[in-house]
């Protein structure tokens, strides 16, 4: 195998980055909305007085959170092809291609995470305070929008961000539907130049600093919030 | 949308002659139990003593192993197994990288994804066994200074068995990360329960009925650790104290 080939991650820099990068930044950013717009609805959902509402948000959360994402994964990659030409009435299933397919899959696979903090966020929130909203004529979305989920959020800001970092991580895994990622992108490289130790450490490296910077971050941003409150 | 399901394609021959593909899934899950539990062996090995460590009053000890802990926090998991299979054994003395790269499958997917597993979620294990030391109150370290044992002895006697029947419960969901983890070992080839469905679904077409059997069989062996596990905490449990369970992650 010889030396350690620092040329070859030179080459596939703008392939690694501008192909690989900007994939999984994306999918990140885009899935995090998501999941976190999902995840909240969910939470609502859990903690509502309708029992039927609870039981099936509760269930769905509980069967994401039982599996492992690369089952999920598979799932919902051969899945929402038949949805997706069941909605367009085409009789037989569409290709919606690795991106949409891996939104998807994240999207409603990190929802069930990001619902399980959103509703600790929703229940350190004093009851007084729904009762006070409540007591001034507000109806119940008014109330959650403009009283309890500000707080909430704010309160839960450093684990959902902590969340997202999992999450970024975990984008790595569509590996297994061949997308192409940023680790995706080192794969194919270190298969195709046979530099398996190269690209695959320098992976291994990038992931590393940005995860350990984005958790820094997160935990000073932490220290900040609880000298706040 | 119409699919044709076909759930009797679970007791037919599956083609590498082993038997029927309920049998090759179950095999499976077999390989998934075995590579959770070596590697949770190690992790709760490791990740007590780490975990321990980082509580400890000697400064570079805690400098280390808070070092561990980022390491393997902030490298996403499919990219420690990768690096334990393809790179750890061009690094090690020729001899040794061959040895393990010539091992016959499964085995040659089998130890790199056990140790890099069990490295993993020791850190996990190590964070949850620090809380559980942290969360005691420290007028039981200083009451065992004061009855004369030495700081070992504090751990062993004092500290340690109060720690462990605390955080038994999040270490019963880092059990099942484990076992839902060991699904990324497909990726370098293990045939482990997901592996399995994704193979069958190769093999007979058979998309839906391969991976709903994999969930039920996932979500059976959930509820197995669970019960188990809720039985556990009842006997160990420390008379008076009202324990949260933890979360988040996977």
């Amino acid at each position: 195998m010889g030396g350690f080939d620092v040329d070859v991650i030179q080459r596939s820099w703008v392939y690694l980055f501008r192909d690989g990068m900007t994939f999984t930044l994306t999918l990140t950013a885009l899935s995090m909305v998501g999941g976190i717009f999902f995840g909240t609805l969910l939470a609502m959902m859990r903690l509502s007085k309708f029992r039927v509402l609870a039981a099936v948000a509760g269930g769905y959360v509980n069967l994401m959170r039982s599996l492992p994402l690369v089952l999920v994964i598979f799932w919902f990659f051969f899945l929402v092809p038949y949805i997706y030409g069941g909605i367009m009435g085409a009789g037989k299933p569409l290709p919606i291609g690795a991106f949409y397919s891996a939104l998807i899959t994240f999207t409603m696979f990190e929802a069930a995470y990001y619902c399980e903090i959103m509703r600790a966020g929703i229940q350190s929130i004093p009851r007084g305070q729904v009762w006070a909203g409540y007591a001034l004529g507000l109806n119940y979305w008014q109330t959650m929008g403009r009283i309890v989920l500000p707080q909430a959020f704010r309160n839960m800001l450093p684990v959902l961000l902590t969340q997202t970092i999992i999450l970024f991580q975990d984008t790595s895994l569509v590996y297994v539907i061949s997308a192409t990622d940023f680790f995706g992108a080192a794969a194919k490289v270190a298969n195709r130049d046979y530099r398996l130790v190269e690209m695959y450490t320098f992976a291994a490296l990038v992931y590393f600093v940005i995860s350990y910077g984005l958790s820094t971050l997160v935990k000073r941003l932490q220290e900040r919030i609880a000298i706040i409150r | 949308m119409n699919y044709n399901w076909n759930w009797g394609i679970l007791l037919a021959q599956e083609p590498g002659g082993t038997g029927t593909y309920l049998k090759y899934l179950i095999v499976g899950l077999g390989w998934t139990l075995a590579t959770a539990l070596a590697a949770w062996v190690i992790a709760l090995a490791l990740g007590s003593v780490i975990g321990t460590l980082r509580t400890t009053p000697y400064k570079w000890v805690v400098r280390l192993g808070n070092a561990y802990v980022e390491l393997f926090r902030n490298v996403p998991l499919i990219v420690q197994m990768f690096l334990w299979f393809f790179v750890v054994p061009e690094l090690l003395p020729k001899a040794i990288g061959d040895w393990i790269k010539q091992m016959a499958p499964p085995w040659s997917q089998y130890l790199p994804a056990v140790i890099c597993l069990g490295l993993f979620t020791s850190v996990r294990v190590a964070e949850q066994v620090k809380a559980g030391i942290q969360s005691l109150s420290r007028g039981q370290g200083m009451a065992g200074t004061a009855l004369g044992l030495s700081l070992p002895q504090t751990y062993r006697y004092v500290l340690l068995p109060m720690a462990f029947r605390i955080v038994l419960p999040p270490l019963t969901s880092e059990f099942m990360n484990v076992i839902k983890n060991s699904s990324i070992a497909l990726t370098i080839g293990l045939l482990e329960l997901t592996g399995r469905a994704r193979a069958m679904q190769e093999f007979s077409f058979k998309v839906f009925e391969a991976f709903a059997a994999a969930t039920v069989i996932y979500l059976l062996t959930n509820l197995v650790v669970v019960l188990a596990m809720r039985t556990l905490e009842k006997k160990v449990r420390v008379p008076g104290l009202i324990t949260a369970s933890g979360s988040g992650g996977h």
